[in-house]
């Protein structure tokens, strides 16, 4: 009697001692065949579907509509009440790359050097940086991660926000990162004469064109030679681009510097390019919209570029620009890894004029259209990545929660070590004696 | 004529003492009113004369010939109020020594920046204009009321506002002194020494003279009197609670120190500033009734803020710690009412419990909340109407009044509103924000100082 005590005893140990372990691990995603029911699917492509379900099958969107059969043993999701939206593509952060901005150490995105645009973003991706779950539990499922200074600065990529290794992680995009010679001030320490700005300016647009020429005249070489034309990484960076194969991001925000970039993509015929920034697009919108080139703009949360601005041209520029018929797309921009906040830099756009539906897609399909793989994300619609989140409300909102996220099919875990903090702090044991 | 002379005189004298303030008559009519403190009422009118709330309710007769702004749709609710900011100011670190209790900002206020303006724009009434974190004991900080339009720096003083100060520990102290200057403190166990010194020598201070006070009084006392400083003088009436301590803070380890110092001097009014890590002490905040001021979700911009969650605010107010969320930063401060919102996605604090965060909470911490931060009769008529609830994403500041007159006016206000020309301004630069910038603005003008690899970076 007492032996089956003592094993009773010993098993209630066993059992506690690996649930205790099964607690203490970091929860991981997880992977299936799920139905979504009962939702009202914002597909952004296809309208809006009330009481619809989602089909998610070996990672991808299999079914969608009011009337789709479950196989089954498919997990179902019941979404009464709740809301489905594609996941949201942040078209402008350095994730992975920066763990804490001001410690050199932990960061990864200036490489030294001003042409440098073999330098790979995807390469420094750090898969466990601990602002990836910060972004994605708030439905923010994919991000352009960039590198920055210099003129060329690197290779940006374009990641979901799961995954293991780099290669895990990559959505399909890579781009090069252009910052156009500017004009403008970096802020309050910067005490450059207008002269001295003017002659920075001058100079690198010259050493621009110098790149540009030396690439061009390479790519050629390097056709007559069948790709022997010697090792030049920087300039072999640029064939892609000069071939019409590969985008260029190029950064520019001051107006006539907005002006100056478009003269100098048409001069140099380049095929494919974005326009990032662009924080005094309103300004020059309708040369924007005519030359057909998209942007990226944001951060929204911003103040005006000068003193004698409305207070609120940063709020009301995407909306300026998109009524202007720029093709635009929000990133967030943020130095302080809250890229978590796009849908509020989205929502700030709706609040000074952008009109809503523009919004949500301008951080769904427009990135994913501008990045070539709107074949993959953007929208909900049968045979993209189930790349998506469930929330209980309009997802720019403030007070809306995010209660699902699925990443390529993945089912994230709803944690982060923010929402760790909150559940061991809440009420802390022991509280002021111990 | 000599009387009138006189007269002439005596009133200058009045107006060089007290700063003429304009003062509104208003009626808000039909708004749904959110008091703060006694609720919300529906369709609602808010009666305002000579600068001051003097009646709320519904069908109020409008008083003849006063000025009425029709609500009718909108919210609304008390000025904001922002505990921490470096606007209006024309200098925020004297950087050069680890204690410098005897600057005060009340001496740089600039009337002219247009940041007031655009605060304005995101419904705040009153901020707090803070000294910088360089110093463990930093200048004295002025709070101000937003009567843009005004070009004399007493206008925008809030008169009979307690007096307040700013302390930092933690990073920005000892990068500026230790690293930057190779003078203690270099650690936080340098920053807890020189704030207790600086106390301890104030306290023999008040001693010395105190005893020389005591002397004189007695008959045939020939003594010298103690040599005066007025370092010792601030920091004198802090230990004697007349001056409430703003002290920038982040690591949980430095807020309880400074709680024990707290104690030890007898020190009773003290608000913590950003205070990101005061989560993990929220219980012993509460037990000593010290407040917190924080952002609503920043982060991960320096090592201290890394173990940083946006749950903060919620933590801490469900935790009993009278807590406000503040902006350090002329942007963030245009939309405090989001920013606050976000306590609702991080932490499900209720309407009341949020918008006290940025109203009734700020006015508690600068101990105004006697005059602004909610909307009751008696109180001054500082009041920001939204276009949809403030809390909501879409919430847009529509009027912003203070003591009863409209400082701004989203339909009406033209779109340059600078109150001053530069002739020498380069009228074609714009100014971009740095992305690789420290997010804290309580370096401003100490950057001399530093030795920052990233602050060096951002130089050439």
């Amino acid at each position: 009697m007492k032996g089956l005590q003592t094993i009773m005893g010993l098993l209630t140990a066993i059992v506690c001692i690996v649930v205790l372990r099964v607690e203490a691990q970091s929860p991981k995603g997880k992977y299936g065949n799920v139905a979504l029911t009962n939702a009202t699917i914002e597909t952004v492509t296809k309208g809006t579907i009330q009481n619809g379900t989602v089909l998610i099958v070996d990672g991808k969107i299999t079914a969608v509509g009011s009337n789709v059969s479950i196989p089954t043993g498919t997990e179902v999701i019941d979404c009464k009440g709740q809301f489905i939206y594609p996941g949201m593509i942040d078209a402008g952060t350095n994730l992975g790359l920066s763990e804490i901005s001001s410690v050199a150490r932990t960061t990864d995105f200036n490489e030294i050097g001003e042409v440098i645009p073999q330098m790979k973003a995807l390469t420094a991706v750090n898969p466990n940086a601990s602002a990836i779950p910060v972004t994605r539990v708030s439905g923010v499922t994919t991000a352009l991660s960039i590198p920055t200074g210099g003129m060329l600065s690197g290779t940006a990529a374009l990641i979901n926000l799961h995954g293991y290794t780099p290669d895990q992680m990559f959505a399909g995009f890579e781009g090069i990162v252009l910052n156009f010679p500017n004009t403008g001030r970096r802020g309050f320490f910067d005490r450059r004469t207008d002269e001295e700005i003017k002659k920075a300016s001058d100079k690198a647009l010259a050493s621009l064109n110098d790149v540009w020429e030396k690439a061009t005249q390479y790519q050629k070489l390097d056709s007559a030679t069948k790709g022997k034309a010697g090792y030049y990484p920087e300039l072999q960076a640029l064939i892609p681009v000069l071939r019409g194969e590969q985008t260029l991001l190029v950064e520019v925000n001051a107006s006539k510097d907005i002006q100056a970039a478009l003269k100098w993509l048409k001069e140099k015929k380049v095929k494919k390019s974005i326009l990032t920034g662009v924080a005094e697009g309103w300004r020059v919108a309708d040369e924007i919209a005519k030359s057909g080139i998209p942007v990226i703009t944001g951060g929204v949360l911003e103040l005006p570029t000068r003193d004698y601005d409305r207070y609120d041209k940063a709020y009301a520029n995407p909306g300026l620009l998109k009524k202007a018929g720029v093709k635009v797309a929000i990133k967030s921009e943020s130095n302080n890894n809250n890229y978590r906040n796009l849908p509020y830099h989205a929502g700030f756009a709706v609040a000074y004029g952008m009109n809503k539906e523009d919004a949500l897609k301008a951080v769904t399909i427009i990135p994913a259209e501008l990045f070539g793989v709107a074949n993959k994300l953007g929208s909900i619609e049968v045979g993209k990545s189930a790349t998506l989140f469930i929330c209980n409300g309009d997802p720019f909102e403030t007070k809306t929660q995010v209660s699902h996220v699925f990443i390529e099919g993945w089912s994230m875990p709803m944690v982060s070590r923010q929402t760790e903090l909150y559940n061991e702090f809440l009420k802390r044991e022991p509280g002021v004696k111990k | 004529m000599k009387k009138l002379f006189v007269l002439l005189f005596s009133s200058f004298i009045l107006l060089d003492a007290v700063a003429q303030v304009d003062k509104g008559n208003l009626l808000i009519k039909n708004g749904t009113v959110i008091t703060i403190t006694k609720g919300n009422l529906e369709q609602t009118d808010v009666l305002i004369k000579d600068g001051k709330i003097t009646q709320i309710g519904k069908n109020i007769t409008a008083p003849a010939g006063i000025k009425i702004v029709d609500a009718s749709g909108h919210f609304v609710m008390p000025g904001i109020i922002d505990a921490h900011t470096h606007i209006a100011l024309d200098g925020i670190n004297e950087g050069t020594n680890p204690i410098t209790p005897e600057v005060n900002e009340s001496d740089v206020i600039n009337p002219f920046q247009i940041g007031i303006y655009r605060a304005l724009g995101g419904g705040i009434t009153t901020v707090h204009a803070m000294h910088g974190s360089a110093n463990a004991i930093g200048g004295q900080c002025e709070t101000i009321k937003l009567r843009y339009g005004t070009f004399d720096p007493e206008v925008l003083k809030m008169d009979g506002a307690p007096r307040t100060i700013k302390f930092a520990l933690g990073e920005n102290p000892t990068r500026s002194h230790g690293e930057g200057s190779g003078i203690v403190p270099r650690t936080r166990m340098g920053v807890e020494f020189v704030i207790r010194q600086a106390f301890t020598e104030a306290k023999e201070y008040s001693e010395k003279w105190n005893q020389y006070n005591k002397s004189k009084l007695v008959k045939g006392f020939r003594g010298a009197p103690p040599v005066y400083s007025y370092r010792h003088e601030v920091l004198s009436d802090i230990l004697n609670d007349k001056i409430i301590v703003h002290c920038h803070s982040y690591r949980a380890d430095e807020i309880y120190m400074m709680l024990k110092v707290c104690k030890d001097f007898g020190i009773k009014r003290i608000v913590f500033q950003h205070v990101n890590e005061g989560f993990k002490v929220a219980p012993e905040l509460a037990a000593q009734g010290a407040m917190a001021s924080v952002f609503s979700d920043w982060w991960a911009y320096k090592f201290e803020v890394y173990y940083s969650t946006a749950y903060n605010a919620a933590i801490l107010a469900k935790n009993g710690v009278v807590t406000s969320i503040n902006s350090d930063d002329g942007e963030m401060m245009r939309h405090l009412y989001h920013e606050a919102g976000k306590t609702q996605k991080y932490g499900g604090l209720s309407d009341e419990e949020a918008l006290a965060l940025i109203t009734i909470n700020p006015a508690k911490q600068l101990g105004i909340d006697n005059r602004v931060g909610s909307l009751e009769v008696g109180k001054e008529a500082d009041i920001a109407i939204f276009k949809n609830h403030p809390l909501s994403i879409y919430g847009v500041p529509m009027f912003t009044i203070v003591d009863g007159i409209i400082r701004f006016d989203r339909e009406k206000d033209p779109d340059d509103m600078r109150l001053m020309v530069d002739p020498k301004q380069a009228i074609e630069t714009a100014t971009f924000r740095d992305k690789l910038s420290d997010q804290d603005h309580c370096m401003e003008g100490a950057e001399f100082i530093l030795d920052s690899e990233l602050f060096n970076a951002n130089k050439k």
